[in-house]
């Protein structure tokens, strides 16, 4: 096999605010052969994507080439003319990035845009163009083809529009593809698929790719080889099996045991502290102030990239003490809950966005859309985590708004302790209110850049306890004492903060209200593995001292189970199965889970997701029978479109709401 | 969705008039009496309020004015002499002249200087043309207007520094009286304009998807006009539609300092002459223009913005 990419000592960095010059990526080395696929893994920040575009000699905007040479093919990339490189981008090396919601030119349909690639690129006449087109389209299995290319990229789902982004890389025919996380944000059905659709092509066309990504589960999926980075090094390559089997980096050891796994219920094991700001890595080994082995010698001395002969290649002095300390890769089991108080009470609670129109509403009529989320009734006990699970678009959020009174149920009840809830936030108490908190996936969006750290924390501390002076400034430390932030942070900026520590920040703010409940969307997902991880052992430490309510809500379900004592399933706003984490996660499921559960990708070669049903959006639920009908693997037939299924329960505490019989379900 | 829109618009409309009615009402006095001033008694007060109508109820009288103003009579002035459409009727004229040559001369020009400087960002033109835009939009009108009245005129003597021409003359006698101050007008737009296209420019120019159509391989002028500029100038529309408004109704300044017949100047005049129903009439019309200008716009936006299309289509 030739070498396709070859990347030789590539240094790139910035000039700092200081005027000094910051390296982003530090002396790397990669080659990529045709018909290969090399994943490379590490950390937010750690260079991935800087890497994977500087391959088509791209630098971002500010970022410069300080050393080293790409090649691609032959050609020297940073030496091409500007025309020569548009004959290359995109054609025989295509990119496939990370939201294609975004990459998509919102102006232009996707048809336009496709056949702007194969003027570009392909060697058709250009009367060929537009069945090329649908063709491309049918071939990353988007159904029809014919329709989707009058339309705009907003009208598309994120899966959709990432296959329209995979077609239109495939219109030069290109030898080689970088893909930037292409699957992340995405929920767990479609990003299997996607994957499997990349493995289909790259195998069929024997191309080479670049897999970019913090999820090792993906990783696992299609890829042959695996580069770990940190800090804009490579710290570990080889195998994906060595990597992700018997990691000889102490780094990659963290990293993977960071990662919740669908079967094992303890929690994960945090990697603390972050790396080091780009050209902030002293001169010896660049993750010493995180490693659990680290030496003298390690401070000073950088150690070199260099074969191991326990398999790969790796840059520490003690890989192989390393691979003997592998062993604790499980943390604590989480705490679980026992008792029978209920805390949250919901009862038949249906909300619906659809807003009557103006004249229906004048002829008192509601309309006749089905409410988006219907019949949701779940008691949650006090000191419980329910877990609420489902794909995007399934209501999770929009019940755990209806809870916190952002949003007016349309019908239902919400009970907390013994008192009914009113349903908009104007209408409930102080002492209500204080009750319920609400914690979002972005930490960004939801603490006011302007505020510093005890501005934010002071707000719920003088709202409901009327605190002020020097208590308040005591209590707002004691409470971020209890997030593991020291009373330093107090006058930080959110912009000050890295991911984590926001998210801890917003979290100690929920905290500080003193709440009974708290309500957890996404909380996770924007953050790295290494820092998910220390926020479930958080939370998992708040609900032991604190006796909190939580209802944790995530696309993740390796990170529900972490967290739960109870799960929920939903799909499309309606309640299919509840029961017990254990009960729900193995044995007898309802055909949706057992959908969810086969999509999950686990960071081990040999594991194998199984695709159920296919990964369709759909924009409503159906006005009658089970929500479920139109993709489920097991339908029986009419009796599904019809009529709503029964509540069936196989044990206590263990619902699912399903036509098939128990034993049929267990059969399987 | 239009129709709502439409529908929103005059009823906007229809409360400014309300407002505008009920603001004269609760003055003192009435129009009679404030336009007549110390004179206002006996005989004269009599037939000034018998022209005006206002022997009637304030309800007869809102109803009577806002009929007439749709059918596009405006009333008559307070001293009974003019009817109020055909005196504004000139004006209006006017200050649509001004602000149709500020526009022809400055949007296209703020627009192509916005791309530029915001494709060319950090360069040697950007900076040049940033700053202008900058002083050009701190500078208060009446000092640029001294200045090039100074220069131009009374220096170079190349230009008429005040207009002489009176309000209802033929649109060819204004000119070359009117070029001073357009160009004046022209460059506090193009400066607004201008900062506006470049910010939009620049932050589409950042954006994913022009660095996936750079990854594609799409040489750099097909990405700037096919990709870049359709939605860096989505907003620009906006921004126009809020000059054209300011231009007819907001010009007086500009209108004083060189002698020229338009609405703005009207309406200092008729405040300084206390008459009441012109000043409320013009009020009305640049309240009309100010809501139908935008109105315009925001239906462009929606044509020309795939994502807001396909939504009024849906409906909702
Ligand atoms: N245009 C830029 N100017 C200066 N620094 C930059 C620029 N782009 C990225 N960086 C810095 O370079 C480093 C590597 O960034 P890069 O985007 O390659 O990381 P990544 O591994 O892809 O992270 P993520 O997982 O968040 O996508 C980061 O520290 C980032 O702050
Ligand atoms: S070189 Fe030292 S500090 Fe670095 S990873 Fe290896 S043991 Fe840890
Ligand atoms: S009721 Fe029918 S459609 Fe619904 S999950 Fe069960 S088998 Fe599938
Ligand atoms: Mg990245």
């Amino acid at each position: 096999m030739s070498t396709l990419i070859d990347i030789r000592d590539i240094s790139v960095g910035f000039v700092g605010r200081d005027g000094r010059t910051r390296e982003v990526l530090r002396n790397i080395d990669l080659a990529v052969d045709s018909g290969e696929c090399v994943g490379l893994v590490g950390e937010s920040g750690s260079g991935k994507s800087t890497l994977a575009l500087a391959a088509m000699g791209y630098l971002k905007r500010g970022l410069r080439l300080l050393n080293g040479s790409a090649t691609f093919n032959g050609t020297d990339i940073f030496a091409q003319s500007r025309q020569e490189l548009e004959r290359i981008r995109g054609g025989q090396l295509a990119l496939i990035p990370q939201n294609s919601g975004q990459s998509l030119t919102p102006t232009m349909r996707i048809g336009a845009q496709l056949h702007e690639a194969l003027r570009l690129h392909s060697a058709l006449p250009a009367d060929h163009h537009a069945t090329k087109a649908i063709e491309l389209l049918g071939h990353v299995r988007l159904p029809d083809p014919k329709a989707i290319v009058t339309r705009f990229p907003h009208e598309l789902s994120g899966g959709q529009q990432q296959r329209v982004a995979i077609a239109m890389a495939l219109a030069g025919e290109p030898k080689a593809l970088l893909l930037d996380e292409p699957t992340t944000g995405l929920d767990v059905t479609t990003q299997a698929h996607i994957l499997e659709l990349l493995r289909d092509i790259a195998a069929e066309r024997g191309m080479a790719m670049v897999y970019v990504s913090h999820d090792l589960g993906a990783i696992a999926r299609v890829c042959t080889r695996v580069v770990v980075m940190y800090a804009g090094e490579i710290v570990l390559e080889g195998s994906t099996r060595h990597v992700l089997k018997s990691p000889t980096h102490p780094y990659a050891q963290g990293l993977l045991a960071s990662i919740p796994k669908l079967d094992c219920a303890a929690l994960p094991i945090a990697l603390d502290g972050r790396p080091p700001a780009p050209g902030d890595a002293g001169a010896g080994c660049a993750f010493a102030d995180r490693c659990a082995i680290v030496q003298d010698r390690c401070r000073s001395v950088r150690p070199q990239l260099a074969p191991s002969e326990i398999g790969g290649t790796v840059r520490c002095f003690l890989a192989e003490e390393a691979k003997r300390q592998k062993g604790r890769t499980t943390g604590a089991a989480p705490v679980r809950y026992s008792g029978d108080d209920t805390m949250l009470d919901l009862d038949g609670l249906s909300i619906s966005y659809a807003k009557p129109r103006l004249l229906e509403q004048m002829l008192g009529r509601g309309t006749n859309v089905p409410p988006t989320v219907d019949d949701i009734s779940i008691s949650v006990g006090k000191g419980e985590t329910l877990g609420l699970v489902g794909e995007s678009g399934s209501g999770k959020s929009t019940i755990l708004k209806a809870i916190a009174g952002l949003l007016p149920p349309a019908g239902g009840a919400v009970t907390a302790g013994d008192q009914p809830l009113p349903h908009t936030v104007e209408q409930r108490h102080p002492s209500q209110l204080r009750q319920i908190q609400l914690i979002f996936q972005n930490p960004d969006d939801s603490l006011n850049p302007r505020h510093t750290v005890s501005d934010i924390l002071e707000q719920p501390l003088k709202l409901y306890f009327g605190l002020s002076g020097n208590k308040l400034r005591a209590r707002s430390a004691e409470i971020l004492e209890r997030v593991r932030l020291g009373a330093h942070y107090l006058d930080r900026l959110p912009n000050q903060l890295s991911g984590g520590e926001k998210q801890r920040v917003a979290i100690a703010r929920a905290f500080a209200a003193g709440p009974e409940i708290v309500l957890c969307d996404e909380v996770t997902s924007a953050l790295d593995v290494s820092v998910q991880a220390a926020i479930l052992d958080l939370l998992n430490d708040l609900k032991k001292t604190q006796g909190t309510t939580y209802i944790f809500v995530s696309h993740d379900l390796a990170v529900v189970r972490v967290l739960s004592d109870r799960v929920a399933v939903l799909y499309q706003g309606r309640l299919c199965e509840i029961g017990q984490t254990h009960q729900v996660f193995g044995g007898e499921s309802h055909p949706y889970t057992k959908v969810l559960l086969g999509a999950v990708l686990e960071p081990d070669p040999d594991a194998e997701p199984t695709l159920a049903a296919d990964d369709v959006v759909e924009r409503a639920p159906p006005e009658r029978g089970c929500p479920f009908q139109r993709r489920c693997p097991r339908r029986l037939g009419a009796i599904c479109d019809t009529d709503a299924p029964p509540w069936q329960s196989p044990a206590t505490g263990h619902a699912i709401r399903c036509h098939i019989s128990l034993e049929d379900l267990n059969a399987d | 969705m239009l129709m709502r829109r439409l529908f929103l618009g005059a009823i906007t409309v229809w409360i400014v008039s309300v407002i505008i009615f009920a603001g004269v009402e609760v003055l003192p006095g009435d129009a009679c009496t404030a336009f007549l001033e110390r004179e206002a008694q006996g005989k004269l007060l009599e037939n000034c309020r018998e022209t005006q109508g206002l022997n009637r109820s304030a309800a007869e009288r809102y109803f009577d004015w806002a009929s007439g103003a749709l059918r596009g009579d405006l009333g008559v002035s307070a001293n009974g002499q003019k009817s109020i459409s055909e005196l504004v009727g000139n004006r209006l004229r006017n200050s649509l002249l001004l602000a149709l040559c500020a526009l022809t001369a400055g949007v296209p020009m703020a627009i192509f200087l916005g791309v530029v400087t915001g494709l060319q960002r950090d360069k040697p033109v950007d900076l040049v043309f940033s700053t202008t835009a900058v002083f050009a939009m701190t500078i208060p009108e009446f000092v640029s207007a001294t200045v090039l009245i100074l220069v131009f005129s009374v220096w170079l003597g190349w230009l008429p520094g005040i207009v002489l021409t009176s309000a209802g003359s033929p649109v060819s006698e204004f000119f070359p009286e009117i070029v001073l101050p357009v160009i004046v007008l022209g460059m506090v737009m193009t400066a607004h304009i201008l900062r506006m296209v470049r910010s939009s420019v620049i932050e589409v120019m950042a954006g994913d998807y022009i660095q996936m159509a750079i990854l594609k391989g799409v040489p750099y002028w097909h990405i700037v006009f096919r990709h870049a500029l359709p939605n860096a100038l989505l907003p620009a529309i906006n921004v126009v539609a809020l000059t054209i408004a300011w231009l007819l109704g907001g010009v007086v300044v500009i209108e004083v300092v060189f002698n020229y017949p338009g609405l703005g100047r009207m309406m200092i005049d008729a405040i300084s002459d206390r008459d009441l129903p012109v000043v409320q009439a013009i009020a009305l019309i640049v309240a009309t223009v100010y809501v139908g200008v935008n109105l315009t716009a925001d239906l462009m936006t929606m044509v020309l913005n795939p994502r807001l299309r396909t939504h009024a289509l849906r409906g909702s």
